[in-house]
């Protein structure tokens, strides 16, 4: 099951590396490497089998979902830390697999971005062709991985360029309004430039796992209604001030976060209609933090917020048990 | 003893006669299944049964030799409620569906106008013996249904089959247009497990809830098995009690898998080798279904009334144990369960041995029909564990009932205690007892008492 996810995951990684550069698989090799030996040795210290555990994939999964969601120029011990809190932390000290409240990618990718907050910004522009800016070449940007160093003529502020909902973000408390802020080169058809193509893959991906039974339906159909909800609403209201649907669907974690973090069943509630109303705490929230908090994205948090309200929506939602009374 | 026998070692009988009479509630009449003579009576073991049960060993002996007592009655539904309660009873009747339980019993639990529900959607896997006897018998399942109806007083006899069992389904309507009945009424339901189950199947067929602790009948339904119909019929369409039933001979171990009616106390391997004997190599001899059946220690065992189904298992046709994985809440047992329980949140619980959580849970009303073991991509073994669930519950319940009954002791000790005590002071008659003394003693000698 693990593997089918992986597989899964696998197109809209090298998308991402298409558009943002070889970053994204350094971040993917550290990321895999620090998780398996932060598993082993907490399931050494537990004293459980290290080799049957470690197979089951579960901290591959997380350590790839993670790096997924870190900016592609990321120094190693950025991504190490996380998923050494991920997995040693956010799993392990709740008991390993099956018993995390959060989910470790989430809660990793959580930890970095509030203590790193300057080295979250290492977003390239995508590589599209008519953007004219400095790329980082394959030896730089492993340079930068190894070292936190660009070599001398380059620097991150150089090379990153605002995501497309950092521009969004900053746009509108310019006051400026969405048409003036869609000029900017970095926006696409619907989201960003890039960002679209890497979350059609993750969706893709998603219909996959989907189509498969790995997935249920009932947790994504409800983030993406939360999400397209509130921006529908707020859109209609006044399609100035709001970032479009389609913006909101198609850019930064909205996919993953749709198909691949949501729908981690440990983290999730068990029954179908917990299951819609978790999804749609997530689009909800994620819009909400996007729009008025002061994170560019909310996908992470509006995970790890529905998290905290699984056992409420379990108890909420439980069927009534045949033969017993309302 | 729960049961006297009419017979002693060393008499012989006859193949249906009477050789034992129950003496409490809950226990049938026995008939010799065949004719012969008496050679013991004693604890022996049985097919389904853990611990060794009361038998009569009867050796056999002419074949011929049918005992008659029992009149054949054609006009049997004509009969009063009572007098077709008193020769089911007679007849020892008991629900073949696996409760063995006295079928005259369950009739006579019913209130006023029940509905007659006639189970023939067997539940699990491989076992057929009420498909097969449904495909046969038919028009003996539609007579027994109508004299089980004027026993109850019954408006409708709805038999139940699944989507599953078309043959069964054309016989069944063959023999409902040949007896003309405009009570009968066949209802077809879904073929999903545990559909025949008798709750799930009261749910389908009526849509209606069996209450928790409760029992059909609270909700004015009779539930009973085409089997147990189908002997209501042999009873009194041809005076023949209730003697044997068809068993499932089955699975990957048996060379020509069939259905065979056996009288009761066959040994399980005279059935199989009626079956063509065993092929291959069985690793598993099973007594009902592959998912709540239970092992059978070895093939000499005599078939009990309750046995459909015998189940000779090649090596891993069962889904042999595989080892169990954590639960990763992925929800399919949610799914899964007819019950509408939780199983994740009931596993956590039975492993907590918190049973105010089982009860809110609702582990009674698991009916251990193993559909979450089977759903479960992590081969975490559910059932059973939650069979051990209801039995925590119950010692908790018991023990709890027994603290109840102490602590009631206890505090009426003490209030007697403390009665006693407030009645010490007001015991006035020995203050008076005393001082009467003093004063005879003071006129006796005067100068002494001061």
């Amino acid at each position: 099951m693990m593997r089918i996810v992986i597989l899964a995951l696998l197109p809209a990684i090298a998308v991402s590396a298409w558009f943002y550069g070889p970053g994204v698989f350094f971040n993917t090799i550290v990321a895999v490497i620090v998780a398996l030996g932060t598993e082993a040795i907490a399931l050494r210290l537990r004293g459980k089998p290290v080799t049957a555990t470690l197979s089951d994939g579960s901290a591959i999964v997380a350590a790839m979902l993670f790096a997924f969601s870190l900016p592609p120029l990321c120094p190693w011990w950025v991504t190490a830390s996380g998923m050494v809190f991920a997995i040693g932390l956010v799993k392990h000290a709740y008991g390993g697999l099956g018993y995390n409240l959060f989910n470790p990618a989430m809660a990793g990718y959580v930890l970095v971005l509030v203590s790193f907050p300057d080295l979250m910004t290492g977003w390239p522009a995508p590589d599209i062709g008519d953007l004219d800016y400095q790329r980082p070449g394959f030896a730089a940007t492993l340079q930068y991985c190894l070292t936190g160093q660009f070599p001398d003529a380059l620097t991150l502020d150089a090379i990153t360029r605002a995501t497309t909902l950092d521009s969004v973000r900053e746009g509108l408390g310019a006051m400026r309004t969405m048409t003036e802020i869609r000029m900017n080169p970095v926006f696409g058809d619907f989201g960003g430039a890039g960002w679209e193509w890497v979350n059609n893959f993750v969706a893709m991906g998603g219909g996959a796992l989907l189509l498969l039974g790995i997935i249920r339906w009932h947790t994504p159909a409800g983030v993406l209604g939360g999400l397209l909800g509130m921006a529908g609403f707020f859109w209609i209201l006044d399609p100035e001030v709001s970032a479009s649907p389609g913006l909101h669907l198609f850019s930064g974690g909205a996919m993953l976060g749709t198909f691949f973090i949501a729908t981690d069943p440990v983290s999730s509630p068990t029954t179908a209609r917990g299951r819609l109303i978790y999804g749609a705490g997530i689009g909800m929230l994620t819009y909400i933090i996007r729009s008025w908090g002061s994170y560019a994205d909310g996908v992470a948090f509006a995970v790890l917020l529905m998290n905290m309200a699984v056992p409420l929506i379990e108890r909420w939602t439980r069927p009534r048990i045949y033969g017993r009374p309302a | 003893m729960s049961a006297q026998p009419l017979v002693v070692p060393g008499q012989s009988v006859r193949c249906g006669e009477p050789i034992a009479a129950p003496t409490t509630a809950g226990h049938p009449y026995i008939h010799a299944s065949i004719a012969g003579r008496v050679l013991d009576i004693g604890l022996y073991p049985i097919a389904g049964s853990r611990s060794p049960v009361p038998c009569i060993v009867i050796e056999r002996g002419d074949r011929d030799a049918v005992w008659d007592g029992y009149a054949v009655q054609p006009d049997a539904s004509l009969l009063s409620r009572g007098a077709i309660r008193q020769q089911i009873a007679a007849a020892g009747i008991v629900g073949l569906g696996g409760a063995l339980f006295p079928t005259v019993e369950k009739l006579d639990s019913a209130g006023e106008a029940p509905q007659l529900l006639l189970n023939g959607a067997e539940c699990e896997a491989y076992i057929c013996c009420d498909d097969m006897l449904l495909r046969e018998r038919a028009e003996r399942i539609v007579a027994g249904g109508r004299i089980l109806r004027a026993a109850l007083g019954a408006e409708l006899c709805v038999i139940a089959i699944k989507t599953d069992m078309p043959e069964a389904g054309m016989a069944l309507l063959e023999a409902r247009d040949a007896a003309a009945d405009p009570h009968i009424v066949i209802s077809t339901v879904t073929a999903k497990y545990p559909a025949g189950g008798e709750r799930q199947l009261i749910e389908l067929v009526f849509g209606r809830e069996v209450p928790a602790g409760g029992l059909p009948a609270d909700i004015g339904v009779i539930c009973q098995n085409v089997g147990t119909a189908a002997a209501v019929a042999d009873f009194f369409l041809a005076g023949r009690p209730l003697i044997s039933r068809v068993v499932t001979i089955t699975g990957g171990g048996i060379a020509r898998p069939r259905n065979i009616e056996a009288r009761i106390g066959t040994p399980i391997a005279d059935l199989v080798e009626l079956a063509g004997g065993y092929a291959g190599t069985p690793e598993r001899l099973v007594m009902g279904g592959p998912m709540m059946g239970i092992a059978l220690s070895d093939d000499s065992l005599p078939i009990s009334a309750a046995t459909n189904c015998v189940i000779a298992a090649t090596m891993g046709e069962l889904g042999e144990a595989s080892a169990e994985l954590p639960c990763i809440r992925c929800g399919l047992c949610v799914e899964a369960c007819p019950a509408a329980l939780m199983p994740q949140e009931l596993l956590k619980a039975v492993r907590d041995e918190n049973t105010a959580r089982l009860e809110t849970l609702g582990v009674s009303e698991c009916i251990e029909c193993g559909a979450c073991d089977y759903a479960c991509p992590s081969h975490i073994r559910l059932a059973g564990r939650f069979h051990a669930g209801k039995q925590m519950l119950a010692t908790t319940q018991l023990s709890r009932q027994q603290a109840n009954v102490a602590r009631a002791r206890f505090e009426a000790r003490n209030r007697r205690l403390a009665a006693e005590s407030h009645a010490q002071p007001e015991n006035a008659v020995d203050h008076e007892a005393l001082q009467a003394l003093l004063a005879r003693r003071r006129q006796r000698d005067p100068e002494k008492a001061d």
